[in-house]
């Protein structure tokens, strides 16, 4: 439950161009980290590293080591599956499966992962929408499709979805950004309550969302569009907003440029 | 219309502003229509012209060219392009849809006269063919086993193909099952049936039967349900995928749970179509099944007939019995083939991705 990530040299790849390069960086347990910084400067691509999902993306090649805790997650006979199910992941838009109801897009990850008994998945459901702040809104529509939420509870349900095979670490792409204010509050709330159980990274573009649910934040830049992403710095949220020790991220905080 | 919710339009007002101007009738199109069917069969009487395709399209040429005029006329250069084009729009539809109509007219109005009860039932054992009675049981028998045999075996076959092609295919190998898939989906009906004939029936020596003829029916089928699947499996959006992928979901799983799934109504849409396609094919039921008056249920032995083939041999007889027997059995195959479809469709639609509330 809720591990330490410890990445040290990691580069990652589309095809020929490197997209992040030679990133370290560790990631405290029950905790929030925000990787902010500019368009295209590798954050999401770095986010998609952590749980193996970039090799997924044709070309996607990485180079580095990933510790979870003690183990590599780019070791020799590491399980990409077995990886997913340790390490979540919540996606920039909501993407309930359609062809699903509420009910069983919770249960997605268990039930095709393994068998469970009828009365324990609708423990887990419940706990799981319950945990996403979703279950008194949709507990008498369980089974209607999931497609018919409105954008944040999608987003929200994909949020349950995500907790519900019990994940060691939930990363979030950007889970904000096609939402509105109240539906990103009830997220942003629900960020505050999950770190109680997981180890969160979260990517936004949004400076004030970052100073809100982050501990530690991270700011990543790039020398020049088709030059790779770097980390420029990581530090307490309250220093990299108050006094960031790199000139840069006091200039892209302070909207002076990115 | 974009006028839903604002005062209607006034025809022919004078202009009031600079955003408005003066308007056609909502009448027009209507009575353009009508007035170029009148003077495309007025002016083909007048000049004697035989073929009444010659007086359609001058009613169709006239309707285009009178929109287009009164239009510029009245509305102005914009207006009278885009009622061109919703003439033109207009004018295919009636092209499309007149032969579809009397296709189907000519047929039901030739076919219902035989076809009853007692004609579904029977073969056409002993049978004269000058005859009165004998049905198209065997043949309606044989066309079920035959297609239910080539789609168990293309549907499967296809489907995995373009599985492939789409998931895990990369490189050399998907680009030449890509293009063997393309020039599979040109063969010649004849042409899949002589390769049956010429491996199953002459080289390995078996008989005609109704399983021969489903081998060839498979060939043809299998390209179409390739193509199709793939364009459809292509449609599912990645995000589902790596949704799927993100929760520890193995790939085959996420596939046969999640892609699948969201493009059932397209396969099977697809699927229909192909089998639709086979469901008429002559040439290799000819060569293969060969075709036979009485009923034989076992489409692994002996030969069966076929819905398409019993049309065709009805009508060479060519006696009034046999060419309305013929007649019937082109209704009842063209139903058959509705019927699938309405419940292929059904299905689809049952296990489409839901939406709504």
């Amino acid at each position: 439950m809720a591990k330490r990530i410890d990445v040290s040299g990691l580069s990652a790849y589309y095809g020929n161009h490197k997209a992040i390069d030679d990133i370290s960086m560790t990631v405290e347990p029950r905790s929030v980290t925000a990787f902010i910084g500019p368009s295209g400067c590798g954050k999401s691509t770095f986010l998609r590293t952590l749980n193996r999902m970039h090799e997924v993306t044709p070309g996607g090649r990485v180079e580095g080591k990933v510790m979870l805790d003690d183990e590599n997650l780019y070791g020799a006979n590491v399980d990409p599956v077995a990886v997913r199910r340790t390490v979540g992941m919540v996606f920039q838009r909501p993407n309930p499966f359609p062809t699903m109801s509420i009910f069983d897009n919770v249960a997605a990850g268990l039930r095709l992962n393994g068998k469970y008994k009828k009365a324990e998945l609708n423990d887990i459901v419940e706990k799981s929408l319950k945990g996403a702040n979703l279950w008194n809104e949709v507990k008498d529509r369980l089974n209607k499709p999931g497609s018919g939420l409105s954008g944040g509870q999608q987003q929200r349900l994909c949020i349950a979805r995500a907790i519900a095979v019990e994940p060691d670490v939930l990363l979030m792409d950007e889970p904000c950004s096609a939402l509105d204010p109240i539906s990103t509050l009830a997220i942003e709330d629900l960020i505050g309550e999950l770190k109680e159980r997981f180890t969160i990274v979260i990517v936004t573009h949004n400076m004030q969302q970052a100073a809100r649910v982050s501990d530690r934040t991270a700011f990543f830049n790039l020398a020049a569009v088709g030059q790779p992403g770097k980390l420029i710095e990581l530090d307490d949220t309250e220093r990299i907003f108050s006094n960031p020790s790199v000139q840069a991220t006091e200039d892209y905080i302070s909207g002076r440029f990115g | 219309m974009s006028h839903a919710v604002q005062e209607r339009p006034v025809a022919l007002s004078k202009p009031r502003g600079p955003l408005s101007h003066a308007r056609l009738p909502r009448w027009t199109p209507a009575a353009v229509a009508a007035g170029s069917i009148a003077a495309g069969i007025g002016i083909g009487l007048a000049a004697g012209w035989h073929s009444r395709t010659q007086w359609g399209m001058l009613a169709a040429l006239l309707f285009v060219l009178v929109s287009y005029a009164l239009t510029s006329k009245v509305e102005g250069a914009r207006q009278a392009k885009d009622r061109v084009a919703t003439s033109l729009v207009w004018v295919c539809f009636v092209l499309a849809v007149v032969p579809l109509l009397s296709l189907a007219w000519v047929t039901i109005s030739k076919g219902i006269a035989v076809l009853d009860v007692y004609f579904l039932t029977h073969s056409m054992n002993g049978v004269l063919d000058a005859e009165a009675g004998g049905g198209v049981y065997h043949a309606l028998l044989g066309t079920i086993e035959q297609v239910g045999i080539a789609t168990l075996i293309a549907a499967p076959i296809g489907l995995l193909t373009a599985v492939y092609l789409v998931e895990y295919g990369k490189g050399r190998l998907a680009k030449a099952v890509t293009f063997f898939v393309d020039v599979m989906t040109g063969i010649p009906s004849i042409v899949a049936g002589l390769f049956v004939l010429s491996t199953w029936t002459l080289m390995l020596d078996f008989g005609p039967s109704g399983f021969a003829g489903a081998m060839a029916l498979a060939i043809l089928m299998m390209p179409v349900v390739v193509r199709s699947t793939e364009e459809m499996l292509k449609l599912v959006p990645n995000e589902l995928r790596e949704a799927s992928l993100a929760l520890g979901i193995p790939k085959w799983r996420t596939i046969l749970k999640v892609v699948l799934p969201t493009a059932i109504g397209g396969i099977t849409t697809g699927v229909m179509l192909a089998v639709a396609r086979i469901t008429g094919e002559t040439a290799p039921v000819l060569l293969l099944v060969f075709g036979t008056k009485l009923i034989n249920p076992n489409p692994f032995e002996g030969a069966q007939s076929s819905l398409p083939l019993y049309v065709y041999e009805q009508y060479q007889v060519g006696t009034d019995q046999s060419v309305a027997r013929a007649w019937a059995a082109a209704l009842v195959l063209i139903a058959f083939v509705m019927i699938l479809n309405m419940v292929a469709r059904g299905i689809a639609r049952w296990k489409a991705p839901k939406t709504g509330r």
